[in-house]
C-alpha cells in the first residue's frame, strides 16, 4: 500500500517536472506556532491544488529573523518567490529600488481597491501608482486574553482598563496565580508597551506621537503615565518570562497557570487549537481601555521580481488566490484574524471574532499601527528603549522619557 | 613569500630572476587578489558607507561623522561594547585555565586517554547555535537544571542566569567556555607533548614538585601555544553572534547585546546600513590598532637569534 502510494507520488512528481509551465514558489514566512501552521497549510494546500505550481515552504521562527532573511536573499540576488511582511514601511525601500513585482494587472482585473477594507490596510502596498503587496489578514493587537476559571477562583472581575488590572493583579498573585503571562522578547515588550500606550491615552495622542512625531507629546505627562503604567506591570510577571515565546505565554493562560496575557488576536488560534471555547473557557477584552481602539495592522505578502516568466505567472496566481473569498474565510478562521474583504462567509466566527468585527465597523475605534508612520530604524530604537526600560527597573521614567523624546525628534 | 623575494634579489642572472618572478607572481596571485579584493576593497567600501546616510541600500549622501555621533550616543551600542570587553576577557581567561588543566590531566598518562580527549574536544564540534539552544534549555528556570534539582528536594537551589539581566552574560559565558575550552586543551596537549623529556628528568633530579614544574618551567616554554590559543579565542570573541542569537537574542533587555549583533541587525532588519557600517568600522579599529602590531611582533617580524 505504502509502496504503491510512493510509486504514484514519484510518477506524479515526474509528470509535474516534465510540464513546462510549472514553477516552484518559495514562500518565506514566520508562522511557526501550532495555530499559525494550520493556517499556512491552508494556503499551501489550496495553492498546490490550483495547478502544477508548487508552494515551497520556508518557515523561519520570529518575524525579525524571517524579514532579515528575506532582505538578505533579495539583496544577494537569490530572492524567494514570495515573502511575508507586516503591512507597514518595512519593505518600502524594496519598492523604491524596483525589486518587487507590480501586481497592478491582477489587482485592476479583480478590483482589489473596491473590496479590500478598510482601505488603509492597502496603503502600505501602494506606491507611485503600483500595488506591490497583498494584505491577507487584519490583526488587531489590543487584546487581553483571560482564563475565566482563574478569575472565578480568585473571585475578582476581569479588568477592562489598565487601572482595574493593576487593582486586581495583587489579589491574583496572592491566590497563587501569575497575574500576567509575559514573553520577554523585544517585540513582545514593545507590543505590551503599545497596548498600554493606546489604553491609557487616546487616538489623538497616538497620532500626535507616531504620525506627527511631536516631541512635545513624546515628553508630556500623558507619555509619563504610559511609562509608569507599563513599568508597574513588571512585578506581575514570573521570573521565567525573559526570552519566552508568545505562544508559550498563551499556553500558561490556557492551562490556568496565569490569569491573563496581552497579545494580538492571533492568540485566539492557540486557544482554538487547544479546544477552548471563547467567552466560556477564556475571555477576550479589547483594549483594555475605557473606549477600546484596535490597530489595523496585518500580514502582507510581497513578490520579488524575477526574470522567469513561469514564476511570475505563478506569483500572480498566488496573489489572486490569497484574496479569493473562500481562501480568505478558511485562512482567517484558522488563524484567528479578520479577513481583508467584507463579503466573506463568517458564520463560524466565534464570540471573540465577533467582538473584533464589531469594532472594525466603527471607524472611531480603529487606529493605524505605529510602524506605518515610522521607519524600521526608528521602530528599532523605540523597541530598544522599551526593552531596556522593562528589564532595568532602576531606569527612571524621566530618563526613559528623555530618550523617547530624542527618538521621536529624530524620526523621519 | 619573503624567502622567494630574497632569493630573487640574490640571484644575479637576469633570465633566471625573471622566470622566478613570474612563477612566484602566478603562485601568489590568487592570494593577492583575495586579500586586496576582499579585505582592502570591501573594508574600504564599508568604511566609506559609514560616512553616508545609507539606509537599506547603499547611497552616497555624505553626512560626515553623523553616524558615529549617533552610534556613541546609542546606549545599546555602548552596552554592547562593555559586554564584549567583559565577555572577552573572562572567556579567554577561563578557556586558557580550563584548557590547560584538562591538558595537564591528560598528560598524566591516564587510562582511556583517547576517550577523554574526544570527550573534551567534542563540544567544539558542535555549532554555536546548537550550543546556545541546549544551554538555553538547561538554564530555563521551569524546565531546566534548576527545576530538576529543586524537585529532588533542594528547594532553594537557583540556576537560571539567563532570566536575570545582571547574570545573563555569565550564562552565555558558561556555554561559550564549555564549547571552546576543548580546543585550547588540544592545543595545550600538543604543546605539553612537545616539551623535551630531558627537562622533566632534570626537574625531577632537582627535586622540584610536579605542579611547580608545570607552572614555572613548562608553562613559560609553551608561549607560542598560548599565543595561538589567545589569537583563536580572540577572533571568536569579536565575532560572537550566533551564540547570542540562539541563547538569549540579546536579552533580557540589552544585557547580552554584542557589537556584531548590532551591526547585523542594523544592516538587515532595521535598514540602516550607514549606522551598521559605522559600528563595523568601530569593531575593526581596535583590531587594527592593538592586535595588528602585536601579531606583527610575534609572527611577522624576523626573529633575532
Amino acid at each position: 500500500m505504502m509502496g504503491k502510494k510512493l510509486f504514484a507520488a514519484t510518477i506524479g512528481a515526474g509528470c509535474m517536472s516534465a510540464s513546462v509551465q510549472a514553477a516552484n514558489v518559495e514562500v518565506i514566512h514566520w508562522w511557526t506556532s501550532g495555530g499559525e501552521q494550520k493556517a499556512v497549510t491552508v494556503l499551501a494546500e489550496e495553492f498546490n491544488k490550483l495547478g502544477n505550481d508548487k508552494w515551497m515552504d520556508t518557515a523561519v521562527a520570529l518575524g525579525e529573523n524571517a524579514r532579515a532573511l528575506t532582505m538578505q536573499r533579495i539583496l544577494g540576488g537569490d530572492a524567494p518567490g514570495a515573502a511575508q511582511f507586516n503591512t507597514s514601511r518595512q519593505f518600502e525601500e524594496l519598492i523604491e529600488e524596483g525589486l518587487l513585482l507590480d501586481l497592478t494587472p491582477v489587482a485592476e482585473k479583480e478590483g482589489w481597491t473596491n473590496f479590500i477594507r478598510p482601505s488603509s490596510i492597502l496603503n502600505p502596498c501602494m506606491k507611485d501608482g503600483g500595488i506591490y503587496c497583498v494584505p491577507v489578514n487584519i490583526h488587531s493587537n489590543q487584546w487581553l486574553w483571560t482564563n475565566k476559571k482563574v478569575f472565578a477562583d480568585v473571585g475578582v472581575k476581569e479588568p477592562h482598563t489598565w487601572e482595574e488590572f493593576l487593582a486586581v493583579a495583587p489579589k491574583i498573585r496572592e491566590a497563587g496565580y501569575i497575574p500576567l503571562a509575559f514573553g520577554g522578547q523585544g517585540w513582545q515588550e514593545r507590543h505590551v508597551f503599545d497596548v498600554v500606550m493606546i489604553g491609557v491615552t487616546d487616538e489623538k495622542f497616538w497620532n500626535r506621537v507616531w504620525k506627527d512625531k511631536d516631541p512635545k507629546a513624546a515628553s508630556s505627562d500623558k507619555m509619563r503615565k504610559v511609562f509608569e503604567t507599563f513599568g508597574a506591570l513588571r512585578q506581575f510577571t514570573d521570573e521565567g518570562a525573559p526570552g519566552r515565546n508568545w505562544n508559550d505565554a498563551t499556553n500558561m493562560v490556557i492551562t490556568g497557570k496565569a490569569a491573563a496575557q496581552v497579545m494580538g488576536d492571533w492568540a485566539r488560534g492557540e486557544f482554538a487549537a487547544a479546544g477552548k471555547v471563547a467567552e466560556v473557557d477564556y475571555g477576550c477584552i479589547p483594549g483594555p481601555a475605557k473606549r477600546p481602539s484596535l490597530t489595523l495592522g496585518g500580514d502582507a505578502f510581497i513578490f520579488p521580481k524575477s526574470s522567469d516568466k513561469n514564476l511570475e505567472a505563478a506569483q500572480m496566481k498566488l496573489a489572486s488566490m490569497m484574496l479569493s473569498p473562500t481562501i480568505q474565510a478558511k485562512f482567517n478562521n484558522t488563524k484567528g484574524s479578520l479577513p481583508v474583504r467584507a463579503d466573506v462567509d463568517l458564520d463560524v466566527a466565534d464570540a471573540c471574532m465577533k467582538k473584533g468585527l464589531a469594532l472594525l465597523d466603527d471607524p472611531k475605534a480603529t487606529i493605524t499601527p505605529a510602524n506605518n508612520y515610522i521607519t524600521e530604524d526608528t521602530n528599532g530604537q523605540v523597541q530598544d528603549l522599551v526593552s531596556t526600560f522593562w528589564n532595568e527597573p532602576s531606569m527612571s521614567v524621566d530618563n526613559a522619557l528623555n530618550i523617547f523624546k530624542g527618538i521621536i525628534e529624530d524620526a523621519e | 613569500m619573503e624567502e622567494t623575494t630574497a632569493t630573487s634579489i640574490k640571484v644575479s642572472t637576469p633570465r633566471r630572476t625573471k622566470r622566478i618572478q613570474i612563477s612566484s607572481l602566478l603562485a601568489s596571485a590568487p592570494m593577492a587578489i583575495v586579500a586586496i579584493g576582499v579585505f582592502v576593497v570591501c573594508v574600504g567600501y564599508s568604511v566609506m558607507l559609514s560616512f553616508t546616510k545609507s539606509r537599506l541600500f547603499p547611497n552616497f549622501n555624505w553626512v560626515g561623522l553623523d553616524q558615529y555621533e549617533r552610534l556613541w550616543g546609542t546606549s545599546r551600542w555602548v552596552v554592547s561594547v562593555e559586554n564584549l570587553f567583559l565577555y572577552g576577557i573572562l572567556f579567554i581567561a577561563f578557556c586558557l585555565v580550563s584548557g590547560f588543566f584538562m591538558a595537564v590531566f591528560l598528560d598524566q598518562k591516564v587510562r582511556f586517554e583517547s576517550g577523554f580527549r574526544t570527550l573534551f574536544l567534542y563540544p567544539y564540534a558542535m555549532s554555536l547555535v546548537v550550543t546556545g539552544l541546549v544551554w538555553q534549555w538547561m538554564m530555563e528556570p521551569s524546565l531546566g537544571v534548576q527545576n530538576v534539582i529543586q524537585r529532588m528536594g533542594w528547594e532553594s537551589f537557583e540556576f537560571a542566569p539567563l532570566v536575570d539581566p545582571q547574570y545573563a552574560l555569565y550564562g552565555v559565558l558558561i556555554a561559550a567556555v564549555w564549547q571552546s575550552s576543548g580546543l585550547v586543551m588540544a592545543l595545550m596537549l600538543a604543546g605539553l607533548r612537545g616539551i623535551d623529556g630531558e627537562i622533566w628528568k632534570a626537574a625531577r633530579v632537582d627535586g622540584i614538585p610536579t605542579w611547580r614544574t608545570y607552572l614555572f618551567i613548562v608553562l613559560p616554554m609553551m608561549r607560542p601555544v598560548m599565543i595561538t590559543s589567545v589569537v583563536l579565542l580572540a577572533v571568536g570573541v569579536v565575532r560572537v553572534y550566533d551564540l547570542i542569537v540562539a541563547q538569549t537574542g540579546g536579552g533580557p533587555g540589552m544585557s547580552t547585546e554584542m557589537p556584531a549583533k548590532f551591526v547585523i541587525d542594523h544592516i538587515t532588519a532595521r535598514g540602516n546600513v550607514g549606522l551598521g557600517m559605522a559600528a563595523a568600522t568601530m569593531m575593526l579599529l581596535p583590531v587594527l590598532l592593538v592586535i595588528g602590531p602585536w601579531i606583527y611582533r610575534e609572527y611577522v617580524r624576523p626573529t633575532k637569534h
